[in-house]
């Protein structure tokens, strides 16, 4: 039978994210080198974006609908894939290890008694072995490992593998699957949105303060940077314990793992749980009075001075790049 | 009701670590362990239960000897009883899901906390696993937990937001930080966890799914450029953004 790759991709609020573009890309990658085909899944009611998908990956897309699917709901999506996936043989499943593939990937490895590698960093061909590198302890190792289970399941960590775009886009092939019945024992009620803010997790740029920022009236100072930018705003566990900021910017090893293409760091010294949440970053700038603070180890800029007198110069000077 | 806990025993996350010989895991030489930080919230959060509800809470842990410290804070902060499954292999994911799960069905607990993640291997799956392997329902990554009846409600953590899920008893939850502050072991509940029965059994060997080829240091970066120590650096510093990095 010929082998085949299923590439599971996330809509919310009726568009595919980009990290699914991300799986798609890799999707093609693998089946290129292995000589395999790529099928697509997205579950939801109306999709606006399924074209896309043909400008990172040559595959067939199924979109399965229903009213209620629009919202998670893990015993129902659980059930459509494994079904599916039974049905077709699929020897690996990739999809995105964002809060909603981190929920479904071990339900799917169970339904389908496939193995399963979470949040992974690379995954390298050794022959026609997948050899997968992920971050282990907080990010102070990395560990290679490889699955002897039949059908394998990846989760990628978000921001990390390329979305690149075929040479010239594939030919559209969609077909819609309506459900019947979706199972929804366990279901999600509601979202409670912060309002309209980025968050850090799916942002390309973050601002980030800590304790140098000295009080929640100065995070003012942060936030005008950030909007320059179009950045989230940032925060390590010592300004959110202390009630500066919400738990959901925090940044670091019980708050959010994040890979931005840009991440500055003002007035956070990098403490290793700090670092195991942001060091996969592209490009890393510090600004910090403390030239021997940790947080230099992984920055590519830095400066090592008072935030208060740099970070107004810094705004104004973007502003006046993007202008 | 009965309520079961699963903790795992990991290095604290401030803790310097060594790649041991093998190549394949840390030496725990100089390490110090703890109660996976996570796993202290869901402890918290069966007491809590408990405390609302009535009944007992069970701990289960899977692991060597080592892990019976962890068990013992537990107990320390108000567990009833503990449950050692004891095994000197390295398992994986799978491997300790299932141990869970056959624990589990034979205690009839059908409320489970855990920990969103163990902070060794930051895998993240094992109480879906669980759940999965026993047909019980499951909410993970919560920020809250409510019961009414057999009616579970949780607020889980997802990119801009929370979602709020609902479902019903039996149940799992994995614990998220925010759901609650731990408590503190009184002196009081480290005298009487002394006195607390931990059950040891054996665990037999398991299909491993996961096989684990290397562990290493990941490669250090080049340290960075200090650009300067003022905002007269900072010309520099948005010309490298722009023009070397390309990031804005
Ligand atoms: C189990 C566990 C989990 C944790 N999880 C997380 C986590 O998820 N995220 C996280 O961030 N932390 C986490 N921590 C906490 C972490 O260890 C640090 O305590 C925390 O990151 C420190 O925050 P900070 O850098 O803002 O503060 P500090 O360490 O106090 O650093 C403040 C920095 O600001 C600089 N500064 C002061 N004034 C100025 C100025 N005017 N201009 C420029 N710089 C200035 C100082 O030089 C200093 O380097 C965790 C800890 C534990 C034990
Ligand atoms: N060895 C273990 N013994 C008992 N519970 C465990 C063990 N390993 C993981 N768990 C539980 O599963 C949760 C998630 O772990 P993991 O999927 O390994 O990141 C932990 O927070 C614990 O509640």
């Amino acid at each position: 039978m010929e082998k085949k790759i299923l590439a599971l991709l996330e809509q919310r609020e009726g568009k595919i994210k980009k990290s699914s573009f991300e799986t798609l890309a890799l999707a093609e990658h693998l089946a290129v080198s292995l000589e395999m085909t790529v099928d697509a899944a997205v579950i939801g009611d109306k999709i606006e974006n399924t074209s896309d998908v043909f400008s990172f990956c040559n595959c067939n897309l199924v979109h399965f609908t229903h009213a209620d699917l629009q919202l998670y709901s893990s015993s129902a999506y659980k059930k459509i894939v494994v079904e599916y996936a039974a049905k077709q043989g699929y020897e690996i499943i990739l999809l995105s290890n964002t809060s909603l593939g981190k929920d479904l990937a071990p339900r799917i490895a169970i339904g389908l008694n496939a193995g399963l590698v979470s949040d992974c960093t690379a995954l390298d061909l050794n022959g026609k072995e997948i050899i997968v590198t992920r971050p282990v302890y907080a990010g102070k190792a990395l560990q290679q490992v490889k699955l002897s289970s039949e059908v394998k399941i990846y989760s990628l960590r978000p921001n990390v593998f390329k979305a690149v775009l075929l040479e010239k886009k594939a030919e559209e092939k969609i077909s819609t699957v309506a459900v019947e019945n979706p199972d929804l024992t366990n279901r999600v009620k509601k979202i409670i949105r912060s309002e309209g803010k980025l968050d850090v997790a799916e942002a390309d740029i973050i601002v980030s303060g800590g304790r140098g920022v000295k009080g929640p009236e100065h995070f003012t100072l942060i936030e005008e940077l950030a909007q320059q930018l179009g950045a989230a705003v940032g925060a390590s566990r010592a300004v959110v314990d202390a009630g500066w900021r919400p738990h959901e910017e925090q940044v670091g090893q019980t708050g959010k793992t994040v890979s931005p293409s840009l991440y500055i760091a003002c007035g956070i010294s990098g403490a290793i749980q700090h670092l195991a949440g942001m060091s996969s970053s592209k490009y890393i700038v510090a600004i910090n009075k403390d030239k021997d603070a940790p947080i230099f180890t992984v920055a590519d800029y830095g400066i090592a001075g008072d935030l208060f007198e740099i970070l107004p110069v810094l705004t104004e000077e973007i502003k006046k790049l993007k202008s | 009701m009965k309520i079961a806990v699963c903790v795992s025993h990991v290095p604290d996350t401030a803790t310097r670590i060594k790649i041991a010989g093998d190549q394949k895991s840390i030496d725990p030489a100089g390490v110090s362990f703890v109660l996976n930080p996570y796993d202290e919230i869901a402890v918290e959060e069966a007491l809590k239960t408990k405390e609302k509800f009535g009944g007992e809470v069970v701990v289960v842990s899977i692991g060597g000897d080592q892990v019976k410290e962890t068990i013992r804070k537990s107990l320390a902060m108000g567990v009833d009883e503990g449950v050692h499954l004891k095994t000197d292999e390295a398992l994986d994911s799978f491997a300790v899901a299932q141990a869970l799960a056959d624990e589990i069905k034979s205690s009839g607990c059908e409320l489970v906390f855990m920990g969103k993640q163990s902070v060794d291997y930051d895998n993240g799956t094992v109480g879906q696993l669980t759940a999965e392997l026993l047909g019980y329902n499951s909410i993970a990554v919560c920020v809250t937990f409510q019961l009414e009846g057999t009616t579970v409600t949780a607020e889980r953590e997802i990119e801009g937001g929370k979602e709020v899920v609902e479902t019903s008893l039996p149940c799992i939850i994995t614990a998220q930080k925010g759901l609650n502050e731990p408590r503190y072991a009184s002196l009081k509940g480290i005298m009487t966890a002394k006195k607390k029965v931990i059950q040891e059994k054996l665990l037999g060997a398991k299909p491993v799914r996961v096989e684990n080829l290397l562990l290493k240091m990941p490669i250090a970066k080049n340290p960075g450029r200090i650009l300067g120590s003022d905002s007269s650096a900072v010309a520099e510093l948005v010309k490298l953004l722009h023009e070397e990095a390309k990031v804005i």
